[in-house]
């Protein structure tokens, strides 16, 4: 297990309605650790990464970022949720803003840092995610995967201590999953701590620490990628397995 | 046909009345319009019961009524204003709720996985909605603000039954004075379409500067 825990979640349940969505989820992630997870859909895996940073509450049990529990809604949340970051299968980039202004935006409004500072910022980040020359275009004049470097380098430019991805490469063209991947791969490869949703085994693979298999709400297997790939012990996996890895 | 031409001075006042109580009503109404569509949202539920109250309570009066209530009710508790202030009160808190409703529309229009990233990142709510969602919202309410405030600037009329000075009520004096009636109507009727139609250019300017490109 992980030695030094930057995310903890013990005990976590949470209710769509009747539906039971999460179930006693307990799940660490070390510094420093990418764990990626992975589970048919409707498995909860969504919706276990965006309780990370309280975007969606729980019910029951307790979830914390660094050792301090995430409090209500409120000043103290966004002190902390400025703390991790999160990148969305849609992008969710501000539309009416250009693609400097989206980067520096947070940095200006939440760490305080004076225009051409974030901005300078921001531009080390176009650079490093490959779009400084696209840095004064409006998210839509993009393609898919260019905005979702956008929204990384966003994520990026507050410093924070993790980044959470929640199926950040499901709605792009299949020729431009790569750009993403690559980033997220350099990142990974820096020691970014990283908790990411996705179907991309490959990225599982060679990326991650470790595996987190979800089925119905529950954490059916937490393994490293080798182990998990080549021998998994529950049935829901290697039934999963079976029919993605098939072609 | 010279009634326009024999009474300038009082067309120019009840013009200049009008003119007026729109303005200052539609700059009551746009910022408490404003207000209520963020409190409506707002994560905090007694906001959320204070904005829905005053829309329920604003938009579903009559406004001859609540002229009635600000006019002649206000003063009973001691509050004792220029009739033109409390119609400007009683105007502007009538529209505020139709504005209000606009702007929440357009809230919705912003998609909302952008306030989620926006306090992903930290954001606090009001941060959210001042630099994310509010400058969106109001690129597709500028058509139906502009609509109500054009009703707004109709409605001012009624502020001349409270013996406030608009242009409608130019046509008491001019019926005594027995003008033709037709024709006393046809120039406040030109009154009226000046306001309104500045009003309509404003907007139509607006929407091209601003609005949402499609």
């Amino acid at each position: 297990m992980a030695v030094d825990p930057l995310i903890e979640l013990r005990n976590v349940n949470k209710h769509y309605g009747k539906l039971h969505v999460l179930k006693d989820i307990d799940l660490t992630v070390g510094r420093g650790e990418v764990v990626v997870v992975i589970g048919p859909s409707g498995s909860g895996k969504s919706t276990l990464c965006r309780t990370i940073n309280r975007l969606e509450p729980v019910e029951s049990g307790t979830i914390t970022l660094d050792g301090h529990p995430l409090p209500d809604e409120g000043r103290e949340l966004a002190r902390l949720r400025a703390e991790v970051g999160m990148v969305f299968q849609s992008f969710n980039l501000f539309a009416h803003k250009t693609v400097l202004a989206n980067v520096s935006l947070a940095q200006i409004k939440v760490r305080k840092r004076g225009k051409e500072e974030a901005d300078k910022r921001s531009r080390e980040l176009l650079e490093r995610v490959g779009l400084l020359a696209h840095a004064d275009k409006y998210p839509a004049q993009l393609s898919g995967g260019q905005q979702q470097r956008v929204a990384i380098a966003r994520a990026l430019a507050m410093d924070p201590k993790a980044l959470l991805f929640d199926e950040p490469t499901s709605a792009l063209d299949p020729e431009m999953i790569n750009e993403v991947l690559e980033v997220m791969q350099q990142l990974a490869r820096d020691g970014m701590t990283m908790v990411v949703v996705t179907h991309e085994m490959g990225f599982a693979r060679s990326a991650a620490n470790r595996v987190v298999f979800m089925a119905d709400g529950r954490i059916v297997e937490d393994r490293t990628p080798e182990e998990f790939f080549t021998a998994p012990e529950s049935d829901r996996a290697k039934d999963f397995l079976s029919k993605i890895l098939k072609h | 046909m010279n009634v326009l031409t024999d009474n300038w001075s009082l067309y120019g006042k009840g013009l200049l009345g009008t003119v007026e109580l729109t303005v200052y009503a539609s700059l009551l109404a746009l910022v408490l319009g404003f207000v209520m569509a963020s409190f409506r949202v707002a994560p905090v539920g007694s906001l959320r019961v204070l904005g829905t109250v005053w829309v329920a309570v604003l938009r579903n009066t009559p406004l001859t009524l609540l002229f009635f209530a600000v006019l002649l009710g206000l003063p009973r508790f001691g509050v004792v204003l220029p009739f033109q202030l409390f119609a400007v009160l009683a105007l502007g808190c009538y529209t505020s709720a139709f504005i209000c409703e606009a702007v929440r529309s357009g809230i919705n229009t912003v998609p909302t996985g952008q306030g989620e990233a926006a306090r992903s990142l930290g954001m606090t709510f009001t941060q959210t909605l001042g630099a994310i969602v509010l400058p969106q919202a109001f690129r597709s309410v500028i058509p139906p603000v502009g609509s109500t405030l054009i009703a707004l600037a109709k409605n001012s009329a009624i502020a001349g039954s409270f013996s406030v000075t608009e242009l409608l009520g130019a046509y008491k004096t001019l019926n005594e004075l027995g003008y033709s009636i037709i024709w006393s109507f046809v120039w406040i009727a030109v009154g009226y379409l000046i306001v309104t139609l500045t009003i309509s250019a404003v907007f139509n300017v607006l929407e091209k500067r601003w609005g949402v490109a499609r």
